[in-house]
């Protein structure tokens, strides 16, 4: 347990400093989610039935651009290699990686968004649903980014392919994420359980999916 | 024991093997713990592995002392307050690894062999960018791990100070 926790206090510090991509991450968020308004137009009420799909897939986007280094930066230096020679297993330092990057990356957005939502002029009683559904699906945007960027971590610039990876795979979570918004005056139950569903399967099968796109890659 | 043979001669390829970084094409990898048992598991193999390769696996965002911290925690060691005086970088623990030489931080890869304990040392090129006092450092953290009862197979051009035995590839 004191190496998983030392894994995910280095990723964290590693993330907070000069280069980790943390801030830039919430920043683009909130650049995207601003830039919506101005393009759409005043109407408010637009605005309004549009917000929970604008702004999960400015949490999507943000996510994604933080994932080409997940573990590249780790593969490059070597330490890849000193991880999976660890005491620890691989899919341990996975799942223990996948916590690191949802508090720096899920968890800012998280409290980005109910500011964000005031300029759609969000419904009040969306606001807890909006959160609700992002503290549900940002694991799993995490989670499914680990994959892609398990598997694309040997080539030198994999950015691209591991968008078109892993952008199919998060349609559920944009797709359930933002019906439980648009749906919220009834609560948005229903989407939100399937979104949970997927969340958690996601969650649960990406440490190992991604420890066997490593192994794979440090073999190459 | 030491590995030696020209520039592309699999140097590097075979210690990954037996890291088990790297599946072999053919043949077998048999290790033996001290009864003489093979270990067969993958995994506890690798357990058995110091592996210092060509990169140093140091972030040069934490410090000294972070990197050398979590190299201790990651592997279950004590403290590693003596090993970092020990390679000579006790008066910098709190600088950032990014301000560090290539020799002070190879230093510091060097201390997570220590802070590791396992039997097994692989080290690629250990004396890489090393002046002459990190050589006999390195040479003499060889020579203690063997001493107590450890194994280490150095890949390097130079020649080391230490008996060993000798392997040269693709000759």
């Amino acid at each position: 347990m004191t190496a998983l926790w030392a894994l995910v206090v280095r990723d964290v510090r590693l993330a907070l400093r000069a280069g980790g991509g943390t801030l830039l991450a919430a920043a683009f968020f909130a650049t995207v989610a601003a830039l919506v308004p101005l393009g759409v137009g005043p109407d408010l009420q637009l605005l309004a039935r549009i917000a929970g799909g604008v702004l999960w897939v400015a949490a999507l986007l943000a996510t994604l651009l933080t994932l080409d280094r997940l573990f590249q930066v780790d593969f490059e230096d070597g330490s890849l290699d000193v991880l999976a020679l660890s005491p620890v297993t691989l899919e341990a330092i996975c799942a223990a990686k996948m916590a690191a990057h949802w508090l720096t990356t899920g968890l800012p957005l998280i409290l980005l968004a109910p500011v964000l939502a005031l300029l759609f002029n969000m419904n009040t009683e969306a606001y807890g649903v909006l959160l609700l559904s992002l503290g549900i699906g940002t694991p799993a945007l995490t989670a499914i980014g680990h994959i892609g960027a398990g598997i694309t971590v040997s080539l030198k610039r994999g950015g691209l392919i591991l968008s078109l990876l892993v952008l199919p795979l998060e349609v559920p979570i944009i797709i359930f994420g933002a019906a439980a918004v648009m749906n919220a005056a009834d609560g948005g139950q229903t989407a939100l359980l399937l979104l949970a569903a997927f969340s958690l399967g996601a969650v649960i099968l990406s440490p190992f999916a991604t420890a066997a796109a490593v192994r794979l890659n440090l073999g190459s | 024991m030491a590995l030696e043979g020209p520039n592309g001669a699999g140097k590097t390829s075979t210690l990954r093997m037996l890291a088990g970084l790297l599946s072999q094409a053919e043949g077998t990898i048999i290790f033996r713990d001290g009864d003489g048992t093979i270990v067969a598991d993958g995994e506890e193999r690798s357990r058995l592995v110091a592996w210092l390769g060509h990169q140093n696996g140091i972030k040069a965002q934490l410090s000294v002392a972070e990197n050398a911290d979590f190299f201790a925690k990651l592997f279950g060691a004590g403290g590693y307050a003596q090993i970092i005086q020990r390679v000579g970088l006790g008066e910098l623990a709190e600088l950032p690894a990014a301000y560090l030489s290539a020799g002070q931080m190879r230093r510091l890869a060097l201390t997570r062999l220590v802070l590791s304990h396992r039997p097994l040392w692989l080290l690629d090129e250990p004396m890489a960018s090393l002046d002459r006092s990190g050589r006999a450092l390195a040479t003499g953290l060889i020579e203690e791990h063997c001493a107590s009862g450890g194994i280490a197979i150095v890949a390097s051009h130079e020649p080391l100070s230490l008996a060993s035995a000798k392997l040269v590839l693709g000759s």
